[in-house]
């Protein structure tokens, strides 16, 4: 099953309620993944402040980070967020020496990525995310089929910098593509299909497409069931396999625009009553960009 | 021994209003069960599932907002009406009655049903009557992809457009559609319009309510031609 939301804020009034709209998205797509959830928040200053690069890290870190000025330690449950005014690179690969161990999540100039096991609507509290700002978001519940339930195991897969996807469903041939792509030296965290189309997705975007180009060639290339909802730091982004058999729905008003996997998660957006309202078709890009 | 009653009947019949922002909706399933309630106005359905499924009384239900997944499914006998769009699955399975949707349907909208009328006044995505059994569906809009895919038994009329691979893998249900066809699916053809096909088109155009007219439509059905149908093949049981 899984359960996806996003919010797209295109009225800068709304940002400081991104995390509270979030958190009700999120609330209605627990039955669909009860039992762990990732979240991703672009612009929550908070965690990322202005002119810092924020990496999202599961796993234990050491208290100080020698060399790395104005480190700002946010803990989040099973996520803490390392921020600091350096380049994203510099600052993964400070963590990285720092706690070999750990898994990064999320690095970018805008991203916040959480992710837990247990129930989504504690998780959101846990990440705090009603407080959490920002200009775009997304919500992923996982009913796990093909590995165990962990944190690392949760959507988003964040593999570029301020990139996102999140999916639901399975793809058929990853192996074969997670072949091509270690050839062209890519490196993968885990055996998870999904990574697959996040690496897929950022390869292609590090070679200049852009994301609904990135997301057609997908489309070519890759045989199963998705949904997939993809952001990056520019905006958001919708394609469903030929069969469509995951569900989407999408609503769009002058403020927001909003997909999510059924449409009580929608019911509780600002002007739902009056939004256009309608289900993306298959193998059709849908974009939007700030 | 008691007089018998020389007070008027009314005819009216008492409405059952159910708030689903204060009551869950296995209470209104429950009621609605009971064949004690004639008539029943839903509100606040915010997309919740399985409004108003199973229902085996003549009651009615008018649905004042969006409802969710299976909407009216399994309805034998009961009139729905929502007055607003549908998840995936509306009047699922239905054997007898009326569900009308005021918006958009999503995916699957009458699946498997056989019998009763579906009427969607907007447009209804993917696999609208995939399945069909004897179910009479009449579409306002438009219908998405793969709709009708093996369709068994009654009627689809579409008074807008139909997506790709229509009516694939087809029997002997009836589809009518006023607008463009996107492609037909295997072995699904069209066919010509006869007296007796303008008759039944608007006969269920009339009881959706639409005025188009009839010579507006084109008419497609099985070519008989997949396996099932060639008569050799029956010799494999």
């Amino acid at each position: 099953m899984c359960g996806i939301v996003g919010l797209h804020l295109r009225d800068p009034g709304l940002h400081p309620q991104l995390g509270t709209l979030l958190e009700a998205m999120l609330g209605q797509i627990v039955e669909r993944g009860p039992d762990s959830a990732g979240v991703a928040v672009y612009g929550d200053r908070r965690r990322c402040p202005e002119g810092h690069a924020a990496v999202s890290v599961i796993g234990a870190l050491p208290d100080a980070f020698p060399g790395l000025p104005e480190v700002l330690v946010t803990k989040a449950g099973d996520t803490t967020i390392v921020a600091a005014p350096v380049a994203p690179d510099v600052l993964a690969a400070a963590v990285r020496k720092a706690a070999p161990d750990a898994l990064i999540v999320g690095t970018g100039t805008d991203l916040t990525v959480y992710k837990g096991t247990g129930n989504p609507r504690d998780l959101a509290a846990t990440y705090g995310l009603a407080e959490a700002q920002g200009w775009q978001g997304l919500a992923h519940t996982r009913m796990a089929t093909e590995s165990a339930v962990t944190p690392e195991g949760c959507h988003p897969f964040s593999v570029g910098d301020d990139q996102c996807l999140v999916h639901n469903g399975s793809f058929a041939n990853h192996a074969t593509i997670r072949r091509e792509l270690a050839a062209e030296g890519v490196e993968f965290d885990s055996e998870n299909d999904s990574e697959v189309g996040a690496r897929f997705v950022a390869a292609r975007l590090a070679q200049g497409e852009d994301l609904e180009k990135a997301l057609r060639a997908l489309c070519e290339r890759f045989d199963g069931f998705y949904t997939l909802l993809v952001t990056n730091g520019d905006g958001f982004a919708v394609v469903r396999d030929a069969i469509a058999c995951k569900p989407a729905i999408i609503a769009e008003t002058d403020a927001w625009v909003a997909m999510a996997s059924e449409f009580r998660a929608l019911a509780v957006l600002p002007g739902i009553d009056t939004a256009r309202i309608y289900e993306p078709e298959p193998e059709r890009v849908y974009a939007w960009s700030r | 021994m008691e007089p018998l009653t020389t007070e008027p009947v009314t005819t009216q019949p008492l409405t059952t209003r159910i708030d689903l922002d204060t009551s869950p909706v296995r209470d209104l399933n429950a009621k609605l069960h009971t064949g004690s309630v004639e008539a029943c106005e839903v509100l606040n359905p915010q997309g919740k599932h399985a409004l108003a499924v199973g229902l085996r009384h003549p009651v009615t239900v008018d649905v004042r907002g969006h409802a969710g997944y299976y909407c009216a499914g399994m309805n034998d006998g009961g009139t729905v009406t929502v007055h607003g769009s549908v998840g995936v699955g509306v009047a699922e399975n239905m054997m007898s009655g009326t569900v009308r949707v005021k918006g958009d349907a999503s995916q699957s909208a009458g699946a498997t049903g056989r019998g009763g009328l579906l009427v969607i006044e907007g447009s209804a995505s993917m696999r609208c009557g995939i399945s069909m059994k004897g179910i009479d569906i009449v579409v306002g809009g438009d219908i998405g992809p793969m709709s009708a895919f093996m369709a068994q038994a009654g009627r689809l009329v579409v008074c807008g457009d139909a997506g790709e691979a229509l009516g694939d893998s087809i029997y002997e249900a009836h589809l009518y559609v006023r607008g463009s066809v996107a492609s037909l699916g295997a072995d699904c053809v069209e066919k010509p319009m006869h007296d007796e096909h303008r008759a039944e088109l608007a006969e269920l155009l009339s009881a959706a309510g639409f005025d188009h007219d009839p010579a507006e439509f084109h008419r497609y059905g099985s070519a008989r031609t997949l396996y099932h149908f060639a008569a050799a093949n029956s010799a494999a049981y």
